[in-house]
């Protein structure tokens, strides 16, 4: 059964989730404290009712609210991590990876793969937060780089949700060269005329921030998530001042010109899917009642109906 | 010697001290000057043979090392810097310009560090803010624009990390200058003289090779750094340089650099000029490889080098 109406993105927990839950739990919003019955909790995508925090939501959760049901086919999985550098602190790295595989039930901090975004068929990648905190590594950075080089082969969009807190130190130079890695092959999809999609959630900052999550031609952020280069606690010790209110939160940083626009979890995949529309000129099924197809996937190879339209690409906003 | 020595370089200075005396004395005793001569080529081999990464990363950040418009002032003739990223600000804290090097036109771009605390007030200890990196890019399209080769000199502990380079949009900046640097259609050279620090080297750092003086660092993080955050506790870098494989003979093995440049005997900074020398002529030598080629070639081989760094398994199956 379909997990998601298509036209309805506020109230989307299915009733067999519903279900699950049990009746009395109560899950308490980290920002105003205001105590939530987790079911309803859960039913508004972890974004407190009372004063609209976007609480973290599992990358998993995150596909199922982007894609249409049934239309996402991870890829890349056969891409696993390993300790390079033989990396030990007080445990070593690959112990660390093993539980962090039991604890998360992820496999590595990215989901790559593609499916259908109201009919549009997309690439996407979703960090994985939960995951050693979405660190970027060797198996992210490749994953990614592959995504991206596949979209570009196949014509697809693609859409980039980051969660994460920087670079896997314990990969060393290794985990920066995926910074160089990720950000080059965004240069293929620019050729070719492909719309990338950033989205940034709560925390994007360090290492995804220096390279593809700053790169979307469009870059869209959920409300007071934190964005930046530097953690706040690293500028707070180098500087030695107290910093600004508000210092790096979405709004923020949309004021000082860095991102397009800041999104509502719930508006997202509305947000994406029309945007799709004007960026590619194929039509999803958000728009049934347009009266002329501009141009669909199966009758006008993308290249034709791109060059028709024309969009703004990374490279030429350079 | 005025220079400032670290424990591990005590046991020269002394003998360097003693061969002073000796020379001075009247008469002199050159039975005894030729054995501390000896012993002082015999003691250096033994440290320099052995030294462990943090002592590499302690050499790399030696206030007496020559650091980039050293090798700039050096190397090449006619320097003429050009300021400014004309948006916001001129980053002093990275040197730009044009200048005459292997008797053909090159544009520089030098991470620079000041050599006291007034200097490095001005220079900001080698921190860039985002204008920092934006006028490299517009120095390194302006190289392309006109067909010269780029000359990056790396030295930097970091990207600033303040509040204004966050209001600037140092993420940004730095993602702009390593996306576009796999774009520029003339070869670019990457030196790293000093320290390699995370994106703030990276950020002028994506080029057709990367040669590392041999006692450079580069790594994703500083020891002190990811001593702090695994660790708990700054004064565990020595540890966290042991981990991080962050010399260059480890970034040769690691696939990232090129190429080593070796120091004289004790580090660049005892013997400057014998650096420079071989600095000039590992950049050269791959500036060689490389003047040849097209545009689109040179493009091609740089996204290929950096594609293939990281390291994981592959295994057959298909879920996880
Ligand atoms: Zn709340």
């Amino acid at each position: 059964m379909p997990w998601f109406k298509k036209d309805k993105y506020t109230t989307l927990k299915p009733a067999v989730m519903r279900d699950r839950i049990p009746e009395g739990l109560w899950t308490k919003c980290e920002k105003c404290f205001a105590p939530i019955v987790t079911r309803d909790f859960e039913e508004n995508l972890n974004v407190c009712p009372k004063c609209g925090f976007h609480h973290k939501l599992g990358a998993r959760e995150r596909v199922e609210l982007l894609i249409d049901d049934g239309t996402f086919e991870e890829m890349f999985t056969e891409v696993q991590p390993t300790d390079a550098l033989k990396f030990v602190d007080s445990k070593d790295y690959g112990s660390r990876l093993k539980a962090a595989q039991k604890k998360s039930g992820f496999d590595e901090g990215v989901i790559t793969g593609t499916g259908q975004l109201d009919g549009h068929p997309v690439a996407l990648a979703v960090m994985v937060f939960e995951f050693v905190g979405g660190s970027m590594g060797a198996v992210v950075g490749e994953r990614i780089t592959r995504l991206i080089e596949h979209a570009a082969d196949n014509g697809l969009p693609v859409i980039i949700v980051s969660a994460s807190g920087g670079a896997r130190m314990q990969e060393g130079i290794l985990s920066l060269m995926q910074m160089a890695k990720t950000s080059g092959a965004l240069t293929l999809l620019a050729a070719k005329k492909l719309p990338y999609f950033s989205v940034l959630t709560n925390p994007s900052t360090a290492g995804v921030m220096a390279s593809y999550a700053s790169l979307g031609d469009i870059i869209l952020a959920e409300p007071e998530a934190l964005i930046g280069f530097a953690g706040p606690r690293v500028i707070q010790q180098t500087i030695n001042q107290i910093l600004p209110k508000g210092f790096q939160k979405s709004d923020f940083v949309l004021e000082h010109g860095f991102l397009d626009l800041i999104t509502e979890r719930g508006e997202m995949k509305k947000n994406l899917s029309i945007m799709l529309f004007y960026f590619t000129g194929r039509k999803g099924d958000r728009f049934p009642e347009a009266p002329e197809e501009i141009g669909s996937e199966a009758a006008t190879p993308v290249d034709e109906v791109v060059e028709a339209i024309e969009p703004a690409t990374a490279d030429e906003a350079s | 010697m005025a220079i400032t020595a670290f424990d591990f370089e005590k046991p020269l200075v002394e003998l360097e001290q003693r061969i002073q005396e000796t020379e001075q004395q009247e008469p002199r005793d050159d039975v005894a000057l030729a054995q501390l001569r000896d012993e002082l080529e015999k003691r250096q081999r033994e440290i320099y043979a052995q030294l462990s990464p943090w002592q590499r990363v302690l050499l790399a950040r030696h206030a007496d090392r020559p650091h980039s418009m050293d090798y700039v002032n050096a190397l090449m003739t006619d320097f003429i810097e050009v300021h400014g990223d004309r948006f916001y600000a001129d980053d002093k804290a990275v040197q730009c310009g044009f200048a005459t090097f292997a008797d053909m036109p090159v544009a520089v771009v030098a991470q620079q560090k000041g050599r006291d605390t007034k200097e490095n007030l001005v220079r900001n200890w080698g921190m860039s803010h985002p204008e920092g990196y934006r006028k490299a890019m517009r120095v390194m399209r302006l190289a392309e624009k006109f067909g010269m080769p780029i000359i990056v000199f790396i030295d930097t502990p970091g990207a600033f990390p303040g509040i204004g380079a966050e209001e600037r949009g140092q993420a940004e900046a730095i993602a702009r200058n390593i996306r576009d640097m796999f774009t520029l259609q003339v070869p670019v050279i990457c030196v790293v003289v000093g320290e390699g620090a995370s994106g703030g080297a990276l950020g002028v750092g994506v080029g057709d090779c990367v040669l590392m003086l041999e006692n450079s660092w580069y790594c994703v993080i500083s020891p002190e750094g990811c001593a702090a955050i695994l660790w708990k506790d700054r004064a565990m870098a020595e540890q966290a340089a042991q981990h991080l494989k962050l010399t260059a003979p480890d970034l040769i093995e690691l696939g990232v650099a090129d190429d080593i440049i070796p120091e004289p005997l004790g580090g660049a900074h005892r013997n400057p000029d014998d650096t420079y020398v071989n600095v000039k002529q590992k950049l050269e030598e791959w500036l060689m490889k490389f003047v040849d080629k097209t545009g689109d070639e040179l493009v091609a081989h740089r996204y290929a080098k950096f594609r293939a760094m990281g390291r994981y398994l592959e295994t057959g199956k298909e879920d996880v």
